[in-house]
């Protein structure tokens, strides 16, 4: 395996592997001054998204703790900051300063679109025109951190493209990367495993803790035995049964020997390499916002029947082991493991494959997603605003 | 050709990974952890990946997969017959 890979060279130390300046609204507000400032200054990325408005307590701290980290990617070189009000703009600037990176916040009340758009777009300008002198250096591997989560997953994901992650995770962990898993409720039935899994008692509790909060919300608000959406509509039309054959297949994604080492709340940054659990939605954009907001700069997303995520600031690589799907939805897959289907590939080699797309992806190939626009950006919410 | 896979040599279900599988078919099936194959009949057309069963279960029996409980069956199924949600449900929730 490749020991190194050409990053950028963030001011905290942390390694990128793109080079965004993106202009991130506080609030919902802000979308269209935000997506004004990006469309007069080519080269930066609006980050459109409905909420920032009466959040309080935990789900306001969420909220800001996802909008600080994505400024705080390493994959982004510079933001702009752009809120209804100068107080909250300031504590999301002031959080993404504390990396060292170039960011501005813009307040629009006592000053309206016209003059906000016309003083941020100066920042971004000069922002954008900075960055596209930045270089990329040799980094060590351990210095990426890989996320994954899986979506639109049927039971060729259980047998290919989920196992080939898992084959990844296992030699990214002997190399000292920082990895992470996460969706809470699809890991039901397969608990126990993940369970074993852990580093030690305090790791085994602490999901423990997380899982059985999930389970306790769900016993709360389930109307039926959730089989309307634990399996989708579409596991289902793949040949998913029940959430235990779906779990089952959504942690073939931690490989067999690495250890979970952690567990983090939702958009937390870990402390140290290593395999992190995250409590998290297994909503397909919503967890891979909240890795991004986490600090991972490539994401692992296997699919079985098809799903088409992407995000603003991580490059989703997509990997599927379905031969129909890989026939008919070509444009959205990165690395095709059906040959583990046919015996024609072993583990190992799907595995081998699928880390030389991530050195690719880091070095600076788009991904499928990347190449066709998709940029989801989906904010977890914890409760109804005040 | 392979036509399924199973996980485990235990498991009483394996997935369909080609398409077009039709009532009569001589499957092969793979044992992905143990590199080796089976072989039995399939007794109904069966989509790519959904899955056939390997051997006959009641109602009341519990599904393996991964060498793990993965549901109950809910209607008696047939060694070569579907097996999906019209004869297996969940055991949680």
């Amino acid at each position: 395996m490749k020991e190194t890979f050409l990053g950028y060279r963030r001011e905290n130390g942390r390694v990128g592997v793109r080079n965004h300046v993106i202009v991130l609204p506080v609030d919902d507000l802000s979308n269209a001054a935000a997506e004004a400032v990006a469309n007069n200054i080519k080269g930066t990325l609006a980050i459109p998204h409905p909420y920032g408005r009466l959040q309080f307590g935990a789900d306001l701290e969420l909220h800001f703790r996802t909008l600080i980290g994505t400024g705080s990617n390493p994959n982004v070189a510079a933001v702009v900051v752009i809120g209804i009000e100068d107080q909250w703009t300031k504590k999301v600037a002031d959080g993404i300063a504390a990396t060292g990176k170039p960011v501005q916040g813009f307040g629009i009340e006592l000053h309206g679109d016209h003059d906000t758009i016309m003083r941020a777009s100066k920042a971004a300008r000069e922002y954008v025109q900075w960055a596209s002198e930045l270089g990329r250096s040799e980094c060590a591997l351990r210095e990426l951190w890989v996320s994954t989560k899986c979506g639109e997953s049927d039971t060729t994901s259980g047998c290919g493209s989920n196992p080939t992650v898992g084959d990844a995770f296992d030699k990214l962990y002997a190399a000292g990367c920082t990895l992470v898993f996460g969706e809470t409720t699809e890991l039901t039935g397969g608990e126990q495993i993940v369970a074993a899994r852990c580093r030690n008692d305090q790791v085994r509790a602490d999901f423990m803790r997380v899982f059985d909060r999930y389970q306790d919300v769900i016993n709360r608000h389930k109307t039926s035995d959730l089989s309307d959406s634990q399996p989708t509509k579409g596991n289902i039309a793949g040949g998913l049964t029940t959430i235990e054959e779906k779990a089952l297949g959504n942690i073939q994604k931690i490989g067999r020997k690495c250890t979970i080492d952690g567990v983090l709340d939702k958009a937390e940054t870990p402390t140290h390499a290593g395999l992190w659990f995250m409590d998290s939605s297994s909503a397909a954009a919503e967890m891979v916002t909240l890795c991004a907001a986490a600090g991972y700069v490539v994401h692992f997303f296997p699919t079985g029947q098809g799903n088409v995520i992407g995000n603003p600031v991580l490059p989703v690589v997509k990997i599927c082991a379905n031969p129909r799907t890989v026939r008919t939805m070509s444009e959205h897959v990165d690395v095709d493991t059906s040959g583990l289907l046919q015996r024609e590939i072993t583990m190992d080699q799907a595995g081998d494959k699928l880390i030389d797309m991530m050195f690719r992806t880091a070095n600076g190939r788009l991904t499928a997603a990347e190449a066709l626009g998709h940029r989801e950006f989906v904010l977890t919410r914890l409760y109804e605003s005040a | 050709m392979i036509h399924c896979v199973l996980h485990d040599p235990d498991d009483s279900v394996a997935v369909v990974v080609v398409e077009g599988i039709k009532a009569g078919t001589a499957l092969t099936g793979l044992i992905l952890d143990e590199d080796r194959t089976i072989e039995l009949e399939c007794r109904q057309d069966i989509p790519i990946g959904h899955k056939v069963a390997l051997k006959d279960m009641a109602i009341g029996d519990t599904v393996i997969k991964y060498g793990v409980d993965i549901g109950k069956v809910v209607q008696p199924i047939r060694k070569g017959e579907h097996a999906h949600v019209h004869n297996i449900k969940t055991k949680r929730w």
